[in-house]
Formats: structure tokens, C-alpha cells, sequence
């Protein structure tokens, strides 16, 4: 299931804000991204850490993935950030500054030993690295790669243009070679590719249009600082109406088909085969997660049986 | 002392009245003609200016032991009523009962006043510190929150016969016709104070805009107006109407508007007709917004929005996606500016709005109303009078009116208020009957009461986050923990009278 984890919209949550933690359960956002990192002062890290693994020890019924932006491996805090939290059962870890395969293969081997330490499965946290400097950029391919846990890469603008020594513009031109680069890396890899955010929480038109340039690139999910964000960034990810038609027709015609012993079959013409299924079943798959449509779309629907 | 029919107890009287206990919402039948004054006759035709306040006490014949009113058309930004008790004060006159439509936060300035014993009553609510002292036996002077409809009703019935009416008149001529439209001191309608000149036995324009006459348009006209008094200012413009009212930018407040209008767009009452009222805090307007957006969608013609009225109202309706407007407080300058010129926006009286004693009130003709809460119990009573310590902070306003008028009541609030549960075992204070209220929308859930089963049953299907009531308060709890009840003594302090003058709830004092 992995692979079709709806992760349209990833809230970052300040760790050091109660208030902020504690609504974390209502917003409408798939994922949440807890911050360690950059919104937590430097003398608030250790408060911000035992807050985050209470909140996460008191949030039962989950209803959103949660990953948890710790400080950058190369800090004092982030061994820590681990220790503290991870016994709280986040997801995963939002890996910042992942410039390099080896960054990713470090924090796999740290979080290895953590899953021993606390009996769970091997794999069991996942991670998504930043891809957030030039350096990441060039290495995001081989990033992509570094370790089985990575759930897609996500592209981090604002650091990015810092160390681009450039301004970062509503327009994003200056974007666009490296969102490529991102963006082939996560997708030679099999893993999402997630955007990075949007800054301005009182511009809803221009995060309509950003988010529409970067659906249309590739990307699968957004990063947000406001929940307000959400309804743009859902609505411009949700399937049109005729693509959900589309789709439901084409897993009908799959399901005929292997009633009928074959894996392809022809639609209005078209060849239908295994991953134009998978696509139909992604789009179904977010179009009710949208309420459009209310079916479950299984595996077997999706790859048939043995 | 009796325990009304939602289990409060009731002490058998009142600073000298005797108590109905509340029972429910609709039975409870006038037993009373509609009260009387004397029928003046007014020979000259001359100026009935008389000079300033203290002239206009002296003239209006104020005695001790009367009962005076003004109206809170003006609200934070007033400086009538404290003058006028300052007067009243120099005058050497005593055991005065104020019973005015509102008394803010601005009206502190009484506070000397009470503990004097130049104001021995309060026939009304209060915003702001006056309940809290009386709340905490620091001031002695009982007090009766009424609603806006059981307000009219009660000076309608002679329940509270004002002796002196002393309103605050925005643009007013020597003969007395005065309407809120225009000049510094303008805030509108004058929605409530229409009640008071009907009523009042004498009565007393006040204003800081004396015009030439006539003042067009006559909002309340020389007939009923005994006298009129000039002073150099009514109160501060800034706080008389906001420049602007703002829809919230709180994601939890536009979570929890989102999902009210859910339950608006669930009930099924957006269709050509649709009627409606919202409040003016951001989370009603960004709900208003909602609104607007189905009906342009749907291309529904809705009949009146209803209420305080606020430049998001204004829009709706120069945009023709409502046919009238029912204005009996404006809240922000466009509302004013508005009822000045177009006609469709219609000032009424507060009897008219809510009054539940005359043939129909216009609250009685609204679709769907949105109303806050300070507190929301499992059995659907709200409290919006007292906080969190226990005081008297909050007057009652429309909202058991409204809740009782409209078809669906839909109480917004959110779940949890810093560290305070709002969905709670029970309310402090029951301002509203849970049998008046339709639907709790919070940003955790939205509670169905269960006489609507055909609406829950619609918002499941919506797949609206639909919780039990009881539900909703065991989250908010496992995160707030529960409340450890505020201790009170016996001793009553103030009335929650209901819109038909029984009792449904009373203030005591807050044990020290």
C-alpha cells in the first residue's frame, strides 16, 4: 500500500506549540510535519522534543501519517530528537538537509537500531529526505536510492535559493531546473516527489498556480505552512470528473478481462495494461479519498490474483 | 426555591418579584394587556429643546425609586449613560433602576454610582466588569439578564415600566423625529430604542447633531418624543461601528465554518426563499461567506437575512441574493451607510424581531441561524452569560430568540478555548434550551441534536464528521481533563429570564 499512501498535503506543525499540536488531529491535511528543526528556538529544543512525544503518546486514534523534521544529522539535537520520539510511533522522519546518499544511510542505520531497541519491525519508520541545497539537488539521484524506508523526495525551495544565493519569486523560474532533477530522481526511484511550500498563506491564487505547475511536472504532494493552504492544494490535486470516469471504466475493463484469462483488453480503442491500472487506480484511489466516488479499490483489482 | 423543568433551582422571588420557573419553550401564554402611559397633549409648536442633560433630568420630571433607559445602538463607543448617571448623581437623586438594552464594557464607569445607591437595579444584562463585581459580592445591586425579545416583551407588558426613556438620538431636530442614519455619533438602525419610545412613559432624545427640521428619514418621530436635549457628544465614532468587520483567519475557526456550512448546505434550506442570520464574529462571517458562495452557485434568491447587520449582509444583498434585509443593530459602516439610502434594508423594532408575545416576530420566519456559545452542554444548552470563573461577563442579546425563531439553530464554537472544554457535562449558566438548538458545529466534530435524525442522517451521508454530543465532550475532556466545578454560595446575584419572562437559570455569587 505504500506506493498509493494519499500524501497530497504535509503540514509542518511547530514542535514547541501546544496549541498547534493539540489541533493536529483536525486538520484536513494527509500528513503532518512536525518541525524540531528551523521553527523550534535554539533554547527551546529540549522542551520542544518531550512536548512532541507527549502529544504523540496522547494521539491515539491517528488519522494522518506523521512524520517528525528533526534537526540535521550533523547537530548535536538530532540523536536526541530520536531518542525522545521515536518510542512515540511517528511514521516516519522528515530528514533535512539530506545532501547526500550517505546522510539518508546513516539516519536508515540509526533508525535500524532504534526499531531493535523497541522490538518493531525492521523498516518500520520511514524517512523523507529533504533535497534543500544545490549539493542535494546534484546527489538527489543517488539519494533516491539510498535506503528502502524513503517514501518519496521532497524538494525544499526556501533553503534551496539560499544556498543558490538567489531570490525566490511567486513565478518560480528559478525553481524549475532543480524540481526537475528532484523530480526524475524520486520517479527512476518509484517513490513520490513532494513540493516544496508555499510561503505566502494570504495568496491563495498564487498557491493555486503554483500547485497547478507542479501537478502538471509531477508532483504528487505539497508541503504547507498553514492549514488554510489545505482546500487549494486538495482541490487542484483532486481528479476532474471525467478522469474519474475514465478510470473507473478502465478497471472495469481489467476486471473483465481477467475474468476472460488475459491482462489486457481494449478500451474505446485503446490497449488497457498494468500500469495504465495502476494509474486508474491512483486516480481512484485520491478521488475517494475527495469523496468523488465511493468504491475501495483493492490490490487484486489493481494486479489480479496468483 | 423550585428547580425549573431543566433541573435549576429557583428561588420563589426576587429583589421583591415573584418567579416563574422556566418550563419549556413555547407554552407559556400572556396573561396581560399591553401596558400603557399616559396620552400627553403637546399645544405649541415650538422647539421642545430643553438644554442639556441635566435640564432634560429636571424636566423629564426623574424622581428616586424610577427606573431609566437607554439603548446600545452606540455599544462600546456610548458616553450617554454615564453622563446621564452622573447627573442624575449631582442631582441628588436616588434608587434609580437602569434598565437599558445593553450595558458594555464602557459602562464601568457606573461602578461608583451603584455603590452609592444612586443605582439600586439593573432591568437588563451587562457586558464586562459590573457583572463580574456582582458576581463576586463586591457590588450589591440585583440584576435580570433578559434577551432583545424578552426585553421588548417586558416593557411591552409593563413588566418594566421605564419611566424615562433617554435615547441617544444621532441626527434629531427641535421637534423630536430623529432616525441613527447620519452625523458623527451614527450607528444606524435604532432597533432597540424604537421599543423604548413606544413604551417609555416620558422621553428624552439626546443628541449630539441637531438638524434643522424635519430629520429625514424620521426613524422615531416627534410624537412620542417629550423632549429633546443636546450635548456636545454622544460617544466615540471608533467604537460605535467598526470601519470593518473581518472573517477570521484561525484554520480552526474556518474549520469549524466550513463544517457549519455543511450543515447548512445539509439541511436543505439554500433554495429560492432561503432566510438566514449570522453573527458578527469572524467565525459567523467566514460561515456568511459559505453561504454566499452555494447560493451564487445554486443561483438562489433568498427572502431576508436578519439581525446585526454587517457589511457581508449588504453585499449579499445589493448582489440580489437576498430580497430584504431585517436590521435592528448595524455593526460596521457599510451596514450604516446602507439603511441610510436603500430600502430594502429595513429597520425593525426589537418587538418585531424577537419579541415571542405578539403574532409572530421575524425570528420566527428564519431558515437556518448561526449563534456562538461560551459553553455547550450534552443536552444542547448553551451558556453564553457567564465564563469560566463562574462571573456574569456576557448579556444574553438574540440568542435564545433566534435559537427558538429558527427552523434550524446551528450553535459554532470551538471545542476547546485555551485550556477550558467548552462541550461539557453541563453549562454554568443555561442562557438557551437545548430543545431550541439544532446542531453543535466544532472543529472536532458536528453533534446532531436527536430530533433531527433526517439532517444527522444527510451529513453522514456528506460524510461529515457527525459525533455523538457526548462523544465530542469525552475527547475535549481527555485533553482538557475535566473541570472541577465552580464552588457558588446560596445566595442569588442575578436572573437569566428566558424570552417569556420565566426563569431558566440564575447567577449566584462565586464562593471566595
Amino acid at each position: 500500500m505504500a506506493g498509493y499512501q494519499l500524501r497530497r498535503s504535509l503540514l509542518y506543525v511547530p514542535g514547541n506549540m501546544p496549541a498547534m499540536l493539540q489541533n493536529i488531529p483536525l486538520f484536513e491535511c494527509d500528513a503532518v510535519l512536525i518541525d524540531l528543526e528551523d521553527a523550534v528556538p535554539l533554547n527551546e529544543k529540549d522542551a520542544a522534543r518531550v512536548l512532541v512525544r507527549c502529544f504523540l503518546d496522547q494521539y491515539k486514534a491517528r488519522n494522518k501519517e506523521i512524520l517528525v523534521r528533526i534537526n540535521g544529522l550533523d547537530t548535536k539535537w538530532a540523536l536526541d530528537d530520536l531518542k525522545t520520539v521515536l518510542p512515540g510511533m511517528p511514521d516516519g522522519i522528515r530528514l533535512p538537509k539530506a545532501d547526500s546518499p550517505e546522510i539518508v544511510e546513516r539516519l536508515d542505520t540509526l533508525l535500524t537500531e532504534f526499531e531493535e531497541e523497541l522490538g518493531l519491525d525492521i523498516g518500520h519508520f520511514r524517512i523523507l529526505p529533504s533535497i534543500e541545497t544545490a549539493l542535494g539537488v546534484i546527489n538527489a539521484t543517488s539519494t533516491a536510492k539510498a535506503s528502502t524506508r524513503l517514501i518519496g523526495l521532497a524538494f525544499g525551495a526556501e533553503d534551496y535559493t539560499a544556498t543558490m544565493e538567489i531570490e525566490r519569486t511567486k513565478s518560480g523560474e528559478e525553481l524549475f531546473n532543480a524540481r526537475m532533477r528532484v523530480l526524475w530522481a524520486a520517479k527512476a526511484a518509484g517513490i513520490q516527489a513532494i513540493d516544496t511550500i508555499f510561503a505566502d498563506v494570504n495568496d491563495m491564487d498564487s498557491l493555486r498556480r503554483e500547485t497547478e505547475l507542479i501537478k502538471r511536472l509531477g508532483f504528487t504532494g505539497k508541503c504547507m505552512v498553514n492549514p488554510r493552504q489545505c482546500d487549494v492544494i486538495h482541490d487542484v490535486f483532486a481528479p476532474k470528473a471525467e478522469e474519474v470516469e475514465h478510470a473507473l471504466q478502465i478497471i472495469d475493463a481489467i476486471k473483465r478481462a481477467r475474468e476472460m484469462g488475459t491482462g489486457v483488453i481494449s478500451l474505446h480503442g485503446k490497449m488497457i495494461d498494468a500500469p495504465i491500472v495502476i494509474r486508474a487506480a491512483r486516480v481512484l484511489r485520491t478521488a475517494q479519498a475527495h469523496g468523488l466516488v465511493d468504491i475501495e479499490i483493492s490490490e487484486e483489482d489493481i494486479h489480479g490474483t496468483e | 426555591m423550585a428547580r425549573n423543568s431543566l433541573g435549576r433551582e429557583i428561588p420563589d422571588t426576587f429583589a421583591g418579584r415573584k418567579l416563574t420557573p422556566y418550563a419549556d419553550p413555547w407554552s407559556l401564554q400572556p396573561h396581560a394587556e399591553r401596558s400603557t402611559r399616559a396620552i400627553r397633549r403637546l399645544t405649541h409648536n415650538g422647539s421642545k429643546l430643553v438644554g442639556g442633560l441635566r435640564e432634560a433630568v429636571i424636566a423629564s420630571g426623574l424622581k428616586d425609586g424610577m427606573t431609566i433607559s437607554t439603548h446600545h445602538s452606540l455599544r462600546n463607543g456610548d458616553s450617554l449613560l454615564n453622563d446621564l448617571v452622573r447627573e442624575i448623581d449631582a442631582l441628588g437623586i436616588r434608587d434609580i433602576k437602569i434598565a437599558s438594552s445593553s450595558i458594555h464594557v464602557v459602562h464601568a464607569e457606573l461602578i461608583p454610582y451603584i455603590k452609592k445607591g444612586t443605582i439600586t437595579g439593573l432591568e437588563c444584562g451587562v457586558n464586562g466588569p459590573i457583572g463580574e463585581l456582582i458576581s463576586k459580592g463586591e457590588l450589591d445591586c440585583p440584576i435580570i439578564v433578559r434577551s432583545h425579545g424578552g426585553r421588548a416583551r417586558a416593557l411591552i407588558c409593563g413588566e418594566v415600566p421605564v419611566d424615562v426613556a433617554f435615547l441617544a438620538a444621532p441626527c434629531c431636530d427641535e421637534y423630536g423625529n430623529f432616525n441613527g442614519y447620519y452625523g458623527p455619533s451614527a450607528c444606524g438602525s435604532l432597533g432597540y430604542a424604537q421599543v423604548d419610545a413606544q413604551h417609555a412613559h416620558k422621553v428624552v432624545a439626546v443628541t449630539d447633531n441637531l438638524v434643522p427640521f424635519p430629520a429625514v428619514p424620521v426613524g422615531i418621530p416627534q410624537t412620542v418624543v417629550d423632549f429633546v436635549a443636546c450635548v456636545p457628544s454622544l460617544g466615540d465614532p471608533k467604537k460605535i461601528v467598526s470601519s470593518t468587520t473581518r472573517i477570521t483567519t484561525d484554520p480552526i475557526g474556518l474549520q469549524i465554518a466550513k463544517y457549519a456550512a455543511m450543515v447548512i448546505r445539509a439541511s436543505g434550506y439554500v433554495k429560492n426563499g432561503f432566510s438566514f442570520q449570522t453573527g458578527t464574529g469572524g467565525i459567523s462571517l467566514a460561515v456568511a461567506e459559505h453561504v454566499r458562495d452555494m447560493m451564487r452557485k445554486d443561483k438562489v434568491k433568498g427572502s431576508f437575512g436578519c439581525g446585526g447587520i454587517t457589511g457581508y449582509f449588504v453585499d449579499m444583498l445589493e448582489e440580489g441574493l437576498f430580497e430584504a434585509l431585517f436590521d435592528v443593530q448595524c455593526f460596521d459602516l457599510k451596514a450604516v451607510e446602507s439603511i441610510g439610502r436603500n430600502r430594502k434594508h429595513q429597520e425593525m423594532t426589537a418587538g418585531t424581531y424577537a419579541n415571542p408575545f405578539n403574532c409572530g416576530s421575524v425570528v420566527n420566519r428564519l431558515d437556518c441561524a448561526i449563534l456562538s456559545a461560551t459553553e455547550i452542554d450534552v443536552d444542547f444548552n448553551v451558556n453564553v452569560n457567564t465564563e469560566s470563573m463562574g462571573y456574569l461577563l456576557h448579556n444574553t442579546g438574540g440568542h435564545c430568540d433566534v435559537a427558538a425563531g429558527a427552523k434550524l439553530a446551528i450553535v459554532v464554537a470551538p471545542a476547546i478555548r485555551g485550556r477550558l472544554p467548552i462541550v461539557r457535562d453541563a453549562v454554568t449558566t443555561i442562557t438557551t434550551p437545548g430543545e431550541t438548538v439544532g446542531v453543535v458545529v466544532t472543529e472536532r466534530g458536528i453533534a446532531v441534536n436527536d430530533r433531527l435524525p433526517e439532517l444527522k442522517a444527510e451529513l453522514i451521508r456528506m460524510r461529515a464528521p457527525v459525533k455523538d454530543i457526548r462523544q465530542l465532550r469525552d475527547e475535549v475532556y481527555a485533553i482538557t481533563g475535566v473541570p472541577r466545578p465552580i464552588e457558588f454560595d446560596d445566595k442569588v446575584v442575578g436572573l437569566i429570564e428566558y424570552r417569556d419572562g420565566s426563569i431558566i437559570d440564575v447567577v449566584r455569587q462565586v464562593r471566595r
